[in-house]
């Protein structure tokens, strides 16, 4: 280590390649920098490293589930299975085929947009990419085109993060950014009923719908069937209560890869909660946000969709993946103690209200996200200025 | 009227290498120093001795031409055998060579039930005791033509390995009382001594009068005055307060009932690498390598005056903060670790749980710690943590953030006058992007100071 540092220090025949060696070497030992002679003589053994890995750790039940979850869709779609756990080791390896190369491809694409960042703008690699490049994978369904994954990483990674001067600087969730960037820019590839379940070769049972839980809960509104029995009777000719609640929970559904499990999300939200890297005031305050607003939905209803009972909307569609994996982060999500009850509750009323109200995005949550991530700064705003105002009020009395 | 606060954020550091209750008999200390840049805000240093003069204990040594009034004396009597001065010329040290016996400079013993306050005040600050008087805001060496609101002292430390007052101040309770009567007669406000409520009240105390004595407990910085004085009686834009530490109120005693300047004090030798931490009685300013050959437990050491969070690293032969009773020495961490960011410990303490860190499943652990730096500055990243370990009503990322950003309005508002480096020190340790906090702390500070 120590041999090869000059090479890349000032004057050195590398230097402009000393960000890209610090990574490195940071990555692999742990730099020998002490402490100053004034200051804190000691340091917490925390640092953003271990920070981020953590959430990586998180993800893990998640992604797991989803590559499974992808070969039990393809297998199902295609009648080659009934049962969830017949066929393991196929559905895992189709799961693996479909889904290592996109997270292969988001790393490779968006590591080298931090890399070549870091070298010309002189900042050293941030560790943020380790989480980004792992949740733009989970966000987007199995049979996304390769290239529209690394393109939506790198439009995310240039757009939502660098411009901004890096990780801590930006205003927006990144993998949302790069969610929001395919939903616009490539509707077909991560819209309708077709997209969720990889088909491959083979054609799928007669009668088989692709639409996802929150697709056939949006139509059951619009046809006036009331939700529950649209969601029970759902792919019949398949089997019985393929959208049963437990597996609605359990993540049993065709959807993005990663976002179908409630159950797994709120596995990554204990081990979030628990080491204490993700806020607790904003996972609770978001689930509560949707179940507050789907029980005023109820009050209000004037169609089905609007008098599902508040607790499907937990388990439909992404929202309890994007409030524990997205909404968390801690940079584009408020910063503030109080901020943060004002924000999740927030996130989770706006998506229930852009799910049942709106009719062109089916899901809410990406949007909800964003668009709070945008409103984060403006709560902090008001929480710091009530900071400033009692200081003020106190040296009047 | 008393108040008891009880505060619950924070976060104390256990270190091994706590003090035993006991004297050691080291050797004494030969050479003792006065630095210039122990005294925050000091500006513009005239020396009044030249090298080869002989001082005693309280003999001028140097003043800030912008303060003039307010001498810094000679800790001991003895020679003058080095001024030493670094880049252009900037004084770093005057160095004494002491006398067996310290003769000190005696003046007239002060009568406090008649004297005027405006020449008690002259007393003092000719005196060499005044430089323990510390304004707030801003941590400086208070000015005598100010009227302060209100004098607090905190009588307990909190930081890691920090000397028990009520050990090392055992005998001076005549002294304690004369200091706080003298400093009664220098506010139109109260004198609080605030000590640690979840212990009985240390002996030193017991019997203290003419202050309001309040009770203070939690964890880390529940010790430090400004905390304290945040939930007393908070400093807002244009008021001035005074603190002192009660080694400070003794030597102010015992300058108006003895008439000397004397600068002896018991300072606590600790740390994980000391074979014997133990308490020694010594003057302002000692070199402490007496204390630490022939002590240390391994050869690659960071010897630290003060404590672990907002002490200073000196020499093996370096000298005794002004300000500190207390020398710790730890490993110096200058070493590369192999994936040192993933491996799980327990050996590491942290206040944080993240992936593999476990020093939370042992709270009652004494750790040892090295100077490591532990990680990389990075942006600001995680939210909520400095305010966890912050027992007021501050943002510190925020006002951090408005310090970077040099916006004068901002720092001002978000509560700079309410804090000195050592009431976010704990911030600077648990920071996951590695931030110099106490740096930014005093940059903050001296942009309201000399704006």
């Amino acid at each position: 280590m120590d041999k090869q540092r000059p090479l890349f220090e000032k004057g050195g025949k590398l230097e402009s390649l000393y960000y890209a060696f610090e990574a490195g070497e940071s990555f692999l030992f742990s730099p020998k920098h002490t402490t100053g002679i004034k200051g804190a003589q000691v340091k917490d053994a925390i640092d953003l490293k271990r920070m981020m890995i953590t959430v990586v750790v998180a993800l893990i039940p998640a992604l797991i589930f989803g590559i499974y979850n992808t070969g039990h869709q393809h297998l199902l779609a295609t009648g080659g299975t009934t049962g969830i756990w017949d066929h393991f080791g196929d559905k895992l390896t189709t799961g693996m085929v479909l889904v290592l190369p996109i997270i292969l491809v988001a790393y490779a694409a968006g590591g080298m947009v931090e890399a070549i960042f870091a070298v010309i703008r002189k900042h050293p690699i941030n560790e943020g990419f380790l989480v980004t490049g792992i949740l733009i994978p989970l966000v987007v369904p199995a049979t996304t085109p390769l290239w529209q994954v690394a393109l939506a990483t790198v439009f995310a990674v240039v757009i939502a993060k660098e411009v901004f001067g890096g990780t801590g600087m930006n205003i927006l969730n990144v993998a949302m950014t790069a969610r929001a960037f395919l939903y616009f820019a490539y509707p077909a590839q991560i819209s309708g009923d077709q997209v969720w379940t990889y088909l491959g070769d083979k054609t799928a049972v007669d009668g088989y719908s692709g639409a996802t839980a929150l697709a056939v809960a949006y139509n059951a509104g619009v046809d006036g069937v009331p939700v529950t029995d649209a969601l029970a009777t759902h792919n019949s000719v398949m089997g019985a209560d393929l959208f049963s609640f437990s597996n609605l929970f359990v993540g049993w559904i065709p959807g993005s890869i990663g976002e179908t499990s409630t159950l797994m999300a709120l596995v990554g939200a204990l081990i979030l909660i628990g080491t204490g890297v993700a806020s607790w005031k904003i996972i609770v305050s978001g689930f509560a946000g949707a179940y507050i607003m789907g029980f005023i939905m109820n009050l209000l209803a004037v169609n089905e969709y609007m008098a599902m009972p508040p607790e499907y909307h937990w388990v439909l569609g992404g929202l309890a993946f994007g409030i524990v994996f997205m909404a968390t982060d801690p940079v584009s999500s408020a910063q503030t103690e109080t901020g943060k009850w004002i924000y999740g509750l927030l996130i989770g009323m706006l998506t229930v209200i852009i799910r049942v109200t709106n009719p062109a995005y089916p899901e809410g949550i990406m949007l909800a996200v964003l668009f709070m991530n945008v409103f984060a700064p403006l709560i902090d705003y008001y929480v710091v200025k009530a900071n400033k105002t009692r200081r003020l009020q106190r040296a009047t009395v | 009227m008393s108040k008891i606060v009880k505060l619950k954020k924070g976060f104390d550091i256990n270190l091994a290498g706590k003090p035993k209750q006991e004297f050691s008999d080291f050797a004494t200390p030969r050479t003792f120093a006065i630095k210039p840049t122990d005294f925050i805000g000091f500006q513009r240093p005239k020396v009044l001795v030249n090298e080869g003069d002989t001082v005693k204990a309280g003999t001028p040594l140097l003043i800030d031409k912008s303060m003039s009034q307010v001498i810094y004396a000679s800790p001991v009597s003895g020679e003058i055998v080095e001024i030493k001065r670094g880049d252009r010329r900037k004084l770093l040290e005057i160095t004494i060579l002491a006398d067996k016996d310290i003769i000190f400079d005696i003046s007239q013993k002060l009568n406090l039930e008649s004297i005027d306050r405006d020449i008690l005040i002259g007393k003092l600050a000719a005196s060499g005791v005044w430089p323990n008087i510390i304004q707030r805001p801003f941590g400086i060496v208070a000015n005598p033509a100010n009227m302060p609101k209100a004098i607090f002292i905190s009588g307990f430390d909190t930081h890691p390995l920090a000397p028990d007052y009520g050990f090392s101040l055992q005998g001076e309770e005549k002294y304690l009382q004369a200091g706080v009567d003298t400093l009664a007669k220098l506010t139109l406000g109260k004198v609080h001594l605030n000590l640690d409520g979840s212990k009985p009240v240390p002996a030193v105390f017991a019997e203290i009068k003419n202050v309001q004595v309040n009770q203070f407990s939690g964890p880390h910085p529940v010790g430090n005055v400004g905390v304290q004085i945040h939930h007393l009686d908070p400093i807002n834009k244009g008021d001035i307060a005074w603190t002192v530490t009660p080694t400070g109120v003794v030597q102010i005693g015992k300058f108006v009932l003895d008439g000397v300047y004397d600068s002896s004090k018991v300072i606590a030798v600790t740390g994980s690498e000391i074979t014997k931490p133990s308490y020694v009685r010594t003057y302002s300013g000692a070199n402490v390598s007496t204390f630490i050959k022939g002590n240390l437990n391994s050869g690659h050491v960071r010897v630290i005056s003060g404590n672990v969070l907002t002490g200073e690293k000196i020499h093996l032969e370096g000298f005794l903060g002004f300000y500190h009773n207390h020398i710790t020495v730890i490993p110096e961490g200058d070493y590369y670790e192999f994936l040192g960011w993933a491996k799980p410990t327990t050996e590491k303490l942290s206040y944080h749980r993240a992936l593999g860190l476990f020093s939370f499943l042992t709270p009652k652990k004494e750790f040892v710690l090295d100077s490591n730096g532990r990680g990389e500055e990075r942006a600001f990243v995680q939210t909520g943590v400095f305010e966890s370990v912050t027992p007021m009503d501050i943002l510190p990322v925020y006002l951090l953030k408005a310090i970077l950003a040099d916006d004068y309005d901002e720092v001002e508002e978000l509560g700079i006058y309410e804090i000195v480096e050592e009431d976010l020190a704990l911030c600077e340790f648990v920071d996951v992007s590695k931030h110099p906090v106490q740096e930014l702390v005093r940059r903050g500070i001296e942009l309201i100071q000399y704006s």
